[in-house]
């Protein structure tokens, strides 16, 4: 039975790639081929799914996020049905459950997965390696002020810090607080404001001219 | 046919103390620890039960329970967070009747 | 009263470390993993669910977390996963690991 070599749009080739990875990412290469060779996945079912993930990016979050500031009654129905309310702005991400959280001037939300990596990647892109990782889940949870502060965000004495396990089937997104000084920006400038990062609650959106020279 | 949720928002709750499963989505943190319901999620598949090649029927309730950070975190561990809210499943949670001040 | 973690997954509280926040593009061979989840456990195929997948990473044991990063993790559980479901034989990967080495 002759042995497929398997052309992906990557690229990068299995061949090329494969003397370079470790045991346990070959296996990743095996169990690959062997699925395609049982038919049980076509090449360019996976090449598509690969490309895909090259694809998504904060973009439709920040959109979302943006469209409720400058529309106070979109943003009550995100808060209340957050699926429905991306409908009315072309964004389906069903069967996702999300829930938006609104960040307001008493209260500050923050999101992580303490037990594994849950997030909504259709809205927010993929995750970073942060987001996963073990320093993250095991802190923010429990002190959410010094973990913010490492990403260099400041909060005020005051507010009150909540913090969302997305432990079960909801998945989370902040609705951060509009910029002050923002009155003339259209809609899709605002969108740029908005960072994945503030969409999970660990940095604040900024003005270009509040970034600081380094 | 789904059962009618047993809690609803503001109801005052205790996470139960199950035995170890398999698979759980409860987190060790908050194993008997008193919280209020914040809302009720919906009917899903028991995960405990589709980790381990069951159907996950009947649905199980899911809510959103809020808990104060101190009662989770105070002891040997920093606690800076004022709030946190998780999601629980309905078998794991009880009345609270205990009315304990916090 | 506290009770003791539910896996090794169960890591709130559990760890002092900082956070590294440096940004990355994942690797091919992580995205192709990324993308074997996705088409493994959607509605054509059903061969695996989130369930099973979480709860096949969470046995993979603390070493799992010690010795092996996120997607690897992942390769191992699908691994196992399959393995399981005899939807591939153990002996079947380590022959087709062998047969790439060899091209």
């Amino acid at each position: 039975m002759p042995k497929p070599r398997i052309a992906l749009t990557n690229p990068h080739d299995l061949s090329a790639d494969f003397l370079s990875l470790t045991p346990v990412q070959k296996i990743g290469v095996a169990i690959q081929e062997l699925l395609i060779e049982k038919g049980i996945i076509a090449p360019d079912e996976l090449s598509q799914s690969i490309n895909l993930i090259d694809m998504i990016t904060p973009a439709q979050g920040s959109r979302v996020v943006a469209r409720a500031w400058v529309d106070a009654s979109f943003k009550e129905r995100l808060l209340t049905d957050a699926v429905a309310a991306c409908l009315e702005v072309e964004i389906d991400i069903r069967p996702i459950h999300l829930i938006v959280i609104e960040n307001t001037s008493q209260i500050h939300n923050v999101i992580v997965c303490t037990l594994c990596s849950c997030y909504p990647r259709m809205l927010l892109g993929l995750p970073p390696d942060w987001y996963k990782s073990s320093a993250y889940r095991a802190r923010v949870i429990h002190e959410p002020r010094t973990v913010l502060q490492e990403f260099g965000t400041h909060l005020k004495g005051h507010t009150q810090i909540t913090v969302h396990d997305s432990t079960a089937d909801m998945r989370y997104m902040v609705l951060p607080i509009r910029p002050v000084n923002t009155d003339n920006m259209k809609e899709d400038e605002l969108a740029e404001l908005v960072t994945r990062d503030c969409m999970i609650g660990v940095k604040i959106p900024q003005l270009p001219s509040d970034f600081s020279a380094v | 046919m789904n059962a009618r949720p047993k809690f609803t928002k503001g109801d005052r709750v205790v996470v139960r103390m199950l035995a170890p499963q398999p698979h759980t989505r409860t987190p060790a943190y908050l194993h008997g620890k008193p919280g209020v319901i914040e809302r009720f999620c919906g009917a899903f598949e028991n995960p405990e039960e589709r980790a381990i090649g069951k159907s996950g029927f009947p649905l199980t309730l899911l809510y959103r329970v809020r808990f104060f950070g101190s009662i989770l975190f105070s002891i040997n561990k920093t606690c800076e967070v004022d709030i946190v809210e998780v999601e629980i499943y309905e078998h794991w949670l009880q009345r609270d009747n205990s009315h304990a001040k916090t | 009263m506290s009770s003791s973690a539910i896996g090794p997954h169960d890591l709130a509280g559990t760890l002092t470390d900082s956070i590294n926040t440096k940004e990355r593009e994942l690797d091919f061979w992580e995205k192709r993993i990324d993308a074997l989840y996705k088409l493994l456990s959607d509605d054509k195929r059903s061969h695996i669910n989130i369930h099973e997948f979480r709860y096949a990473i969470e046995s993979l044991g603390v070493e799992a977390y010690t010795n092996h990063n996120y997607y690897e993790r992942w390769t191992l559980a699908l691994r196992n996963l399959l393995i399981d479901k005899n939807v591939l034989s153990e002996l079947e990967i380590t022959q087709k690991v062998q047969e790439i080495e060899d091209r």
